[in-house]
């Protein structure tokens, strides 16, 4: 199977190791793995800073980098779901309705990728760690994921997940949020933490860097020893 | 930045902080949580509920102007007298007026946000007229001197030991006394305002047309009383809290009470269609009905904001919401707090000096996941923050910032310029927002894209 690979722009900048994990699990099922190095980003930042204009020529340019029929996944169930859900608004009305529509049904969030599509919940991976797994808001409400990287998390060998108290709640992220209200952010992220931390696990798991990259800063400058990991370096692990 | 942003910033900050505020909420909303679903049982299907009741609420704003005049002629019919009022001014001269014709000293008054929104009991502070709240929430409130913390539970901020303790200060009570003790004291208190007053105001969960009445929802009969006892009763609504007929309140009852309290119904429903008519033995000898717009019809004006006149303000949107939790009702500063608030507040007052409110959200959507009638919040904060741009009330700088990015997002090869070093000391240094309470993030020496290309190459 064909798979295009869509690196959104702070995965390129901050953490490529992740993304190369994510194609190491692919090409091991079987996957062909094809990257448009013309990629750049989704355009969710700008169109949830209200700059909307800004945000459709970005869009634009990710409408032709992405054109054709191949499935195409992402490590980010944050940008999965703007393109999926935000996209068709962008674009309503206009010639590209029909592209934008495709676009929307190719593209997944790579554990729904796994578990939907290529049927796979056991990837053979192997991580000693007691851990906890953080629903993303984006991966939960805009993408409707819950179960899928829980059932490949299920699936590692020598993985222990627990589940924390109110784990559907924001970790405070949210883009541009983070830094214009930091105080409400932060508090947030602590709530986050603690619960996290009273299950005594090593790691928390997500499927979103964005929120793992919040989390994790703000645990590791409080000298927290909770470790924050991406859903793909898990299952790339112990093989 | 705005004066109302810099205050909302200073005043989230603190409650944010506030561990002591934050276990009070936690506590109150976790009382909620644990309800909710019990009442949503009496839906065989909830979500099929919540379809229908925005498909009638969307009926009623679509068909606004019919369904007020409907409303109108039908009350009017009844010898009940129909005010419209454009903004808060006319809504206080008329109140006012009528307060003068009755030669009113006292009034009580049953719950209402709207007259928060039009400040009433200061209004009527200052021309010497006493304004009861018997809302024992309002109550606690009034006596405190605080405005509601939230749409429906307008105490939740406060502990039984902490209304103790208010009631103590303020009434001279033994501050041992328990919840019951509480109520029973408030209780005889507002019994006497009840005897006294010549107006009692309320406000309306509903506005119905088919009938021309008002219904409204409580817990306590206080609003039965205060629309039943005194001679002369005002009701002021907003115009959007129309339903076209008495049978929806079938659907709408059950679902305000379920996603407000977690109740199956609430203790008293009550629908008022016009004063006393002849052989009727009690009820009030006037009524008059305001109907306010208040910058209702900015949000109708728009095509995409229109949703969000559907509310029925059952406060679930509040429960949910991570801000608000953290950072408690009083920190808005505004009559409508939480994602309803945010939504609606900058089109009912100025955009450039409440949009502060539209950006003040992670986009966690759990607002839109738990609305009773499914208006999506969070969709309308995003509407709210293009509009406000559109407006050209962004800064300069951020105008720079998003245009550089641009240029940046459209071309791949200006991704891959600058160094790791570079990189990081912009993000760590220049940004301060991210590090002063988070550990600095570490750019990689070679971004996916380049690394990828290199791969390829070997
Ligand atoms: S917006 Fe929805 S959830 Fe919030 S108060 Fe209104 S009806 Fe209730």
């Amino acid at each position: 199977m064909n798979v295009q690979l869509f690196i959104p722009c702070f995965v390129d900048q901050l953490y490529p190791q992740t993304a190369f994990n994510m194609v190491k699990v692919l090409r091991k099922l079987g996957c062909e793995v094809s990257y448009n190095d013309n990629q750049t980003c989704c355009g969710q930042p700008a169109f949830n800073a209200g700059f909307q204009h800004e945000a459709k020529e970005v869009c634009s340019k990710f409408l032709k980098d992405f054109s054709g029929t191949d499935y195409i996944v992402a490590p980010s169930a944050s940008c999965t779901g703007f393109v999926r859900n935000y996209y068709t608004k962008l674009f309503d009305n206009s010639s590209v309705h029909n592209d934008v529509k495709n676009l929307g049904n190719r593209l997944y969030e790579f554990s729904e990728f796994l578990v939907k599509v290529l049927g796979v919940e056991d990837v053979g991976a192997t991580f000693s760690a007691k851990a906890t797994y953080h629903d993303s808001c984006a991966g939960l409400r805009e993408c409707k994921i819950k179960q899928e990287p829980r059932k490949l998390l299920k699936n590692v060998k020598g993985l222990e997940l627990v589940e924390m108290n109110d784990v559907e709640t924001c970790c405070g992220f949210g883009g541009t949020f983070a830094v214009k209200f930091e105080p409400i952010s932060v508090a947030m992220a602590d709530q986050k933490i603690t619960n996290a931390v009273a299950t005594e696990a090593e790691y928390i798991i997500s499927t979103d860097l964005s929120c793992l990259m919040h989390i994790g800063g703000r645990s590791n400058f409080k000298g927290n020893k909770i470790k924050t990991i991406h859903l793909a370096d898990v299952l790339a692990s112990g093989w | 930045m705005s004066e109302h942003a810099s205050s909302f910033i200073a005043k989230s900050t603190i409650k944010a902080a506030d561990l002591d505020h934050r276990r009070k909420i936690n506590f109150n909303i976790g009382k909620y949580n644990s309800v909710v679903p019990v009442g949503k049982q009496q839906f065989s299907d909830v979500n099929t509920a919540r379809e229908r009741a925005k498909n009638v609420k969307w009926r009623a704003i679509e068909t606004l102007d019919q369904q007020l005049e409907e409303f109108e002629a039908n009350l009017t019919k009844r010898g009940g007298k129909v005010i419209w009022a454009e903004n808060t001014q006319q809504a206080l001269d008329e109140i006012y007026q009528i307060c003068v014709a009755k030669n009113c000293k006292t009034i009580v008054k049953s719950k209402s946000m709207v007259t928060e929104e039009i400040k009433l009991n200061e209004f009527l502070h200052e021309k010497n007229i006493e304004s009861v709240e018997t809302d024992l929430g309002e109550y606690i409130q009034q006596l405190d001197g605080e405005t509601p913390y939230h749409i429906v539970t307008p105490a939740m901020h406060k502990s039984k030991e902490d209304v103790a303790k208010l009631f103590a200060e303020k009434l001279g009570t033994d501050p041992k006394l328990t919840p019951e003790e509480l109520t029973l004291v408030a209780r005889a208190k507002l019994r006497e305002k009840y005897v006294q007053a010549e107006i009692g105001v309320t406000g309306a969960n509903f506005i119905i047309s088919d009938i021309g009445g008002i219904a409204i929802t409580e817990n306590e009969g206080n609003g039965r009383l205060s629309c039943g006892w005194p001679k002369t009763h005002i009701v002021i609504v907003g115009i959007e809290k129309v339903i076209p007929s008495m049978a929806d309140l079938g659907l709408f009852w059950p679902l305000l009470a379920t996603f407000g309290t977690g109740q199956k119904v609430t203790s008293y429903n009550t629908i008022v269609s016009g004063p006393r008519q002849e052989g009727e033995t009690d009820g009030p000898e006037e009524m008059y009905v305001i109907l306010l717009d208040n910058g209702r019809t900015n949000l109708l004006a728009n095509p995409k904001t229109r949703e969000s006149l559907y509310c029925i303000r059952c406060g679930a949107c509040l429960n949910a919401c991570p801000v608000y939790k953290n950072i408690g009702g009083h920190s808005y500063e505004t009559t409508y707090s939480g994602p309803i608030g945010s939504v609606i507040t900058p089109h009912l007052k100025e955009m450039n000096e409440w949009k502060h409110l539209s950006y003040a959200s992670s986009l966690c959507g759990n607002c839109t996941e738990v609305c009773a009638v499914k208006i999506n919040l969070h969709e309308l904060l995003l509407e709210n923050r293009y509009e406000s741009v559109e407006e050209g009330d962004a800064s300069w700088g951020e105008r720079v910032a998003w245009k550089m990015w641009k240029q940046a997002s459209l071309h791949r090869s200006m991704m891959n310029m600058g160094n790791k070093k570079m990189k990081n000391w912009m993000v760590n240094k220049v940004f301060k927002g991210w590090t002063t309470e988070r550990a600095d993030l570490d750019f990689s020496s070679k971004t996916f894209n380049e690394l990828w290309k290199q791969n390829k190459a070997i």
